[in-house]
């Protein structure tokens, strides 16, 4: 290491390497509370790390046009070597992508990571998951199945429901009457250039937010409050090395239920790979049931439900962007679950719920019974957020420690 | 703290519960019900019987342009000791169109052709197996009814007015006058079912072999992380206090 100092101070003296190494990690401090939820902040970062290296070796072999894009994925799947691993990585990715999203979204609901000083960190994070949704629907229709075709031909359609300028966006946005060949090209580029840029520049973004306030942790304490005589939080720990190797067994975890459905279970029983999706794109034929990927699901449910298209597009458009609104609807003295009263935690709970069940009814076909659950399912998703100002106020809290738990 | 360690049981559950297979899992036939096929892709002989049924029965009008003769020769295990291809075998037993060893599996039958003799032209079946599934195709193999108002006389009770003829009729009439022929018939179609399996997804018994190397590895790689871990974690919830 001796060698290599001459090196470091050559490169500092050019470049803050040293500077960012501490302010990011060695001396970045954080709570020493973390438990498992904090886990998927880093494994996000895994999984985006994941999808680009896969990108990159499955674009090496795939045709972005009408005549030879699902066959060239059978080409990658069956004649390219571990070209099946690479597709099976990239497909699975997708989907745990939104599981690990969902459940760091889920964290900062349950801790209040969203409250101020946090709320920048919050809002880049809900760009992020923007852009996660449309790199997912870009992706969706690259191996040009029938039901990436037609899963595109659905949504696309949802902007005809614009008064006025409708029909003229659906046509702008497919570059043609229908979704064709020209929307394959365009969404080929969308998905692997324009979508990452945006996707890695708001990660970057989102990691320096959060580390000039510093996490929360699931107390919700703010550690910087206390401090000892050089300045250090009493409750924090360096980054590196006590996070660095938790999260190294967090995502050796993780990679075990990863592998596992990469090896055993790549299409998940028609849920990460679906079933129609082995039979190429065909305009004439439409599948018996069209349902968007699982991870739309919930959004797709609350656009049923509403029998007006326009009215169900805005529903469906509000049900993501009231997410943006969290850090000014609740308004609880504290943050973290843990010092939160009854009415905000059977808020949650019944939320949850609504959530999962709108997400497995997006799935299914419908009913006039499945209709009407929908219906009050999307009313209680709503009215967590809308009457979140009333119940956070009226809420009992319990006092909040100065010191965060097992100190 | 509880709480929190419920909702991780409660995630669990909807892991376990998304890798179950779920009801909507072939949504178009979920209306009927499905006879199990049971088959078993390390049985070669039985993947050499079925690709044999396939090649004298189906392969007149049904391609699989997306597996190679040699490919699918070598996988089902018509090679010699040392692994290599028996061309010969394959070019005799199996191949009927085609010059070329390293072809895909191609019918000679045109699209104009189906289009004309049958309405339709006939599926390319290369990757029906993932389309409808492997209990699909042995039911539907073994769904068709006599139905004198049809074109071809004969009708299929899981898909209602198929174009397709019942191609194995008269196998199955031969069968039967045997003893135990629905058995014999059956396992034919079983095979069959088998090898269409195999070929929507060549690589699948490989994917699992080496998938039990990756999670032994895994399994020890976590036991060193989480050892790690600890060493370093040792004391932490006290030490600062301590100053």
């Amino acid at each position: 290491m001796q060698i290599l100092n001459p090196l470091l101070n050559w490169i500092d003296a050019r470049f803050p390497l040293t500077t960012l190494w501490n302010e990011h990690l060695a001396k970045y401090y954080a709570p020493k509370n973390f438990n498992f939820w904090y886990y998927f902040g880093s494994l996000a970062l895994f999984v985006l790390a994941n999808q680009i290296i896969t990108g990159i070796w499955l674009t090496m072999s795939y045709t972005p046009n009408a005549e030879g894009a699902f066959d060239s994925i059978e080409y990658i799947m069956r004649e390219v070597p571990w070209g099946w691993l690479l597709r099976y990585l990239h497909s699975t990715g997708a989907s745990f992508f939104f599981i690990v999203i969902y459940l760091h979204m889920f964290r900062g609901v349950l801790y209040g990571s969203y409250k101020k000083p946090r709320e920048l960190i919050w809002l880049v994070g809900m760009l992020i998951f923007l852009c996660l949704m449309a790199e997912a629907f870009f992706g969706y229709l690259l191996p040009w199945g029938n039901m990436s075709f037609w899963g595109a031909q659905v949504i696309t359609s949802l902007f005809g429901a614009i008064p006025f300028v409708g029909d003229a966006l659906v046509e702008w946005i497919r570059g043609d009457y229908n979704v064709t060949g020209i929307t394959l090209n365009r969404f080929f580029a969308l998905h692997v250039i324009a979508v990452p840029l945006i996707f890695v520049g708001l990660v970057i973004a989102h990691i320096m937010a959060l580390h000039e306030v510093g996490s929360n942790n699931p107390d919700g304490i703010e550690i910087k409050a206390m401090k000892d005589e050089q300045g250090i939080p009493l409750d924090g720990i360096p980054f590196h090395p006590y996070y660095t190797v938790k999260d190294l067994m967090g995502l050796a975890a993780f990679l075990i239920l990863f592998c596992a459905v990469i090896f055993f279970i790549p299409d998940m029983g028609g849920l990460f790979l679906e079933h129609p999706n082995f039979s190429p794109a065909d305009p004439l034929k439409t599948p018996p049931h069209i349902a968007p990927a699982w991870y739309m699901t919930p959004y797709y449910a609350i656009l049923r439900a509403i029998p007006n298209k326009l009215a169900g597009v805005l529903a469906l458009a509000l049900s993501i962007a009231v997410w943006f609104f969290l850090p000014w609807l609740d308004r609880s003295p504290v943050k973290s679950i843990r010092y939160r009263g009854w009415l905000y935690k059977t808020a949650l709970f019944v939320f949850v719920i609504s959530f999962l069940l709108l997400g497995y009814l997006g799935l299914s076909p419908t009913s006039p019974a499945l209709v009407l659950i929908t219906r009050i399912a999307a009313t209680l998703y709503f009215l967590f957020f809308l009457l979140m100002p009333i119940y956070t106020t009226l809420d009992k809290v319990k006092p909040v420690p100065t010191r965060v738990s097992g100190s | 703290m509880k709480k929190e360690k419920g909702m991780l049981v409660w995630i669990c559950a909807c892991f376990v519960l998304m890798v179950c297979d779920f009801p909507f899992a072939y949504a178009n036939e979920e209306e009927v019900s499905l006879d199990k096929a049971n088959i078993d892709l390390t049985d070669k002989a039985s993947l050499q019987r079925g690709a044999r049924l396939f090649m004298d029965v189906c392969s007149g009008c049904h391609s699989l342009k997306y597996i190679r003769y040699s490919t699918m020769a070598k996988d089902i295990g018509i090679t010699n000791a040392k692994g290599g291809v028996l061309d010969e075998v394959v070019k005799a037993d199996l191949m009927f169109v085609g010059d070329k060893i390293t072809d895909p599996i191609i019918s000679a039958m045109t699209k104009e052709e189906g289009v004309a003799w049958f309405g339709t032209a006939p599926p390319d079946l290369s990757l029906e197996a993932r389309l409808r599934g492997t209990d699909w195709i042995y039911t539907y193999l073994r769904s068709f009814y006599l139905d004198p108002k049809k074109q071809w006389g004969v009708n299929n009770t899981i898909f209602p007015d198929v174009a397709m003829p019942d191609v194995l009729y008269n196998m199955q009439q031969q069968l039967l006058k045997e003893p135990g022929g629905q058995a014999k018939f059956d396992n034919a179609i079983r095979d069959l079912t088998n090898f269409l399996t195999y070929v929507a997804e060549p690589i699948k018994l490989v994917r699992e072999h080496i998938g039990i190397w990756v999670m032994l590895f895994l399994g020890i790689f976590f036991i060193f992380a989480w050892l790690l871990k600890r060493e370093y974690w040792k004391g932490v919830h006290s030490a600062r206090e301590d100053e």
